[in-house]
């Protein structure tokens, strides 16, 4: 008897599996839709587009609209393809996230192994910057700009996402360091390392993981940002998000979506390789400071 | 003037003081143990020798020279802590070169002395792993190669065994010793557990609520301890204390009881010192330990001074090499330590002899010992 209720319970086990599997598959090919269509749309001719079935495959395979959107389209009223635009994004973010992610480090090291009367409350105050809206710092973050004379330039908004990224990236690296043994530090210091050698040759090796989380993160939001973008870079010195949004609005007559939908996956591209990459990494990161040790 | 001079030392954390004028003077070549239950303040006191955390009252010098604000790289210490605190980045050759690498020693130099280090603690097989690749002992080992390579004036030690298990305890134990035998440094040494502060220790400092109770050699620990606290907390099984009635008898005192029935049991004493006398009338904490209360064959033949009695068994504990016997004296459980091949049973009368000369008394209101 019992046999007999073991095995039915089995089956329905399995078959209770099979289904949540086909539902996990179709939720999954739902969110890759968009993905597909805005692939297969970028590598066929304009004509198969309007002439309907934004979902077959293309019957005529091209790579024009990419090229034309890398190097030929119209961005405002520049012929320029998004290509400018894309360095403008890389200079802004390489050195915003290199900046923000040692800096956050570093925070991460004093608050939790340095420790000050009024460290708490300064973290506290740091965190405001992960809650604070960006609409709000708009006008006064000009002012400042205006003041420092990088309004429009580069540097300005690589200033601006410093600001707003040491919030988060604090906020990574204390609860990371919180949890690193401070005996550790306590050897050192017997040892004879000083506060940066403690940190360099100590700490740091040991913080891979959490590394990764806050490059990953701070790449994806300094990259798609458009709002500091459009609000503080000018013409030529937007950044890829802005240059795709001018790509799309300055068709004149015909609008060209193979060369759209190229030019979006251009912008998406390196945030999608930054997680094929080091993804799995992320995902250890965060549970490494998640879990008491 | 000792080597190590703790002077009044006195820490607080903000309004909290959790350490209290504590006086301790080490002499070069000594091998101290600060013993205490949790929280009583031992690392506290052993990081600030160390320099990890600051004195805020007092003094501490080592060879007369002040530390007070004197960088932990600079006082000549090395220490071993609780967890070992090994870089987990670095091979074992790279955590013990460290501290060297810091104090711009060069590398002909380094490579000499980490292999004469891991010659010593037989870790060469060890050199380029990692610390996460190590059993616990061996961790150990490493941990102690680091700072062996200093030449330390003095040697700090946190609880170095607490995380290892209770053979290799003993082990590393044994091994301590020796090398406080060969070495010939002075130690600081941190523990909670008793018996490591007595097998290590040249002299103990037993310590409670951020007050050093007692300071003395191990012997002077174990036989005459200062008040109540340091008699129970030292000693496995810990001291017998009864409350017992102090009266006049025609040849001095005699301490008045009762036995497991509740009838009157009275023990002489010999000699009484004069402070013990203005006990007479008087209660009193009489304090025996196991060993000191034995059976009638196993009492230490050279005491001058036994008293037995006999009294009713309630409980039997083989432990092999003794067995401990628990009888009811005065109301309370008494263990008494007997030989392993003693004829004992519970419920039955046996006949206990008390080595009185190993007897000693507290006052029931200060918990200070009687002299
Ligand atoms: N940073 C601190 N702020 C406030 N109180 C502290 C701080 N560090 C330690 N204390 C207090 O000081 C007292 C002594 O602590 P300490 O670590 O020296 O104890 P310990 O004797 O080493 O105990 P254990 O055997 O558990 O290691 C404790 O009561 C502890 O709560
Ligand atoms: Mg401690």
């Amino acid at each position: 008897m019992s046999v007999a209720s073991q095995d039915s319970g089995m089956r329905q086990g399995r078959v209770a599996r099979v289904f949540i599997y086909l539902v996990l598959l179709l939720f999954g090919l739902f969110y890759l839709l968009p993905l597909y269509v805005m692939g297969v749309n970028s590598f066929k001719p304009l004509s198969e587009i309007t002439g309907g079935g934004m979902m077959a495959l293309p019957e005529v395979w091209t790579v024009e609209p990419w090229l034309k959107a890398w190097s030929t389209a119209q961005i405002g009223v520049e012929p320029t393809g998004l290509r400018p635009y894309f360095w403008n994004s890389i200079s802004m973010v390489v050195p915003a996230v290199a900046i923000s992610t040692v800096l956050g480090a570093l925070n991460g090291y004093v608050l939790t192994k340095w420790r000050f009367r009024g460290d708490t409350i300064l973290f506290g105050l740091m965190l405001f910057a992960c809650f604070i809206p960006f609409q709000i710092v708009l006008i006064p973050m000009a002012a400042v700009l205006g003041t420092l004379g990088l309004a429009g330039t580069t540097a300005g908004l690589v200033l601006v996402h410093l600001v707003y990224g040491i919030g988060f990236s604090t906020l990574y690296f204390r609860n990371y360091y919180a949890v690193f043994p401070t005996e550790l530090v306590r050897a050192a210091q017997i040892d004879g390392a000083g506060f940066f050698r403690i940190f360099w040759r100590i700490l740091l090796p040991s913080s891979g993981p959490i590394s990764v989380v806050c490059i990953i993160w701070q790449f994806t939001n300094i990259w798609n940002d458009f709002l500091f973008g459009a609000s503080f870079a000018s013409g030529g010195g937007a950044p890829m998000t802005v240059a795709l949004n001018n790509l799309v609005q300055s068709s004149t007559g015909v609008k060209e979506y193979n060369v759209h939908f190229a030019g979006a996956i251009l912008a998406a591209l390196p945030t999608l390789l930054v997680y094929i990459v080091a993804g799995r990494y992320f995902v250890r990161g965060l549970m490494a400071g998640s879990v008491k040790g | 003037m000792g080597f190590l001079d703790i002077d009044n030392a006195t820490k607080s954390y903000g309004a909290v003081e959790v350490l209290h004028k504590v006086d301790i003077s080490v002499e070069e070549g000594e091998f101290l143990v600060l013993v205490g239950p949790s929280g009583c303040g031992k690392s506290t006191l052993l990081n600030m020798i160390a320099g990890l955390e600051e004195i805020t009252s007092g003094e501490i010098r080592i060879k007369d020279q002040v530390m007070n604000g004197v960088h932990p790289s600079k006082r000549n210490i090395a220490m071993v802590f609780q967890s070992y605190a090994l870089y987990p980045n670095m091979t074992v050759r790279g955590n013990i070169s460290f501290g060297m690498e810091m104090h711009g020693i060069p590398k002909a130099e380094r490579d000499r002395k980490i292999g004469e280090v891991a010659e010593l603690l037989q870790i060469i097989p060890l050199l380029d792993r990692k610390p996460g690749q190590l059993s616990g002992g061996q961790r150990q080992r490493v941990a102690m190669g680091r700072a062996l390579t200093r030449d330390p004036d003095v040697f700090l030690f946190d609880e170095p065994l607490s995380n290892l298990d209770a053979k290799l305890r003993v082990d590393m134990r044994t091994e301590i010793k020796k090398l406080h035998q060969n070495l010939g440094t002075t130690i600081v040494y941190v523990t909670h557990e008793q018996i490591e502060a007595m097998t290590l220790s040249t002299r103990i400092a037993v310590m409670n609520g951020g007050y050093v109770q007692q300071l003395g050699t191990p012997k002077d620990i174990y036989d005459t301890p200062a008040n109540l606290f340091v008699a129970t907390f030292m000693g496995s099984p810990s001291m017998n204390l009864l409350e017992v009635e102090i009266e006049t008898a025609e040849t001095g005192l005699r301490v008045s009881t009762t036995n497991a029935q509740g009838a009157p049991l009275h023990l002489t004493l010999d000699n009484p010192s004069d402070a013990l006398r203005q006990f007479a009338g008087r209660k009193a904490v009489l304090g025996l330990r196991p060993e000191a209360l034995t059976d009638a064959e196993g009492v230490d033949q050279r005491s001058v001074h036994i008293e037995r009695f006999e009294n009713t068994v309630s409980v039997v504990e083989p432990a092999g090499s003794d067995t401990f016997v628990t009888t009811v004296l005065g109301g309370k459980d008494c263990i008494a330590r007997m030989r392993s091949d003693t004829p004992v049973s519970a419920g039955a009368p046996v006949t206990f002899a008390a080595n009185m000369e190993k007897v000693v008394f507290f006052d029931p209101v200060s918990e200070a010992r009687i002299p």
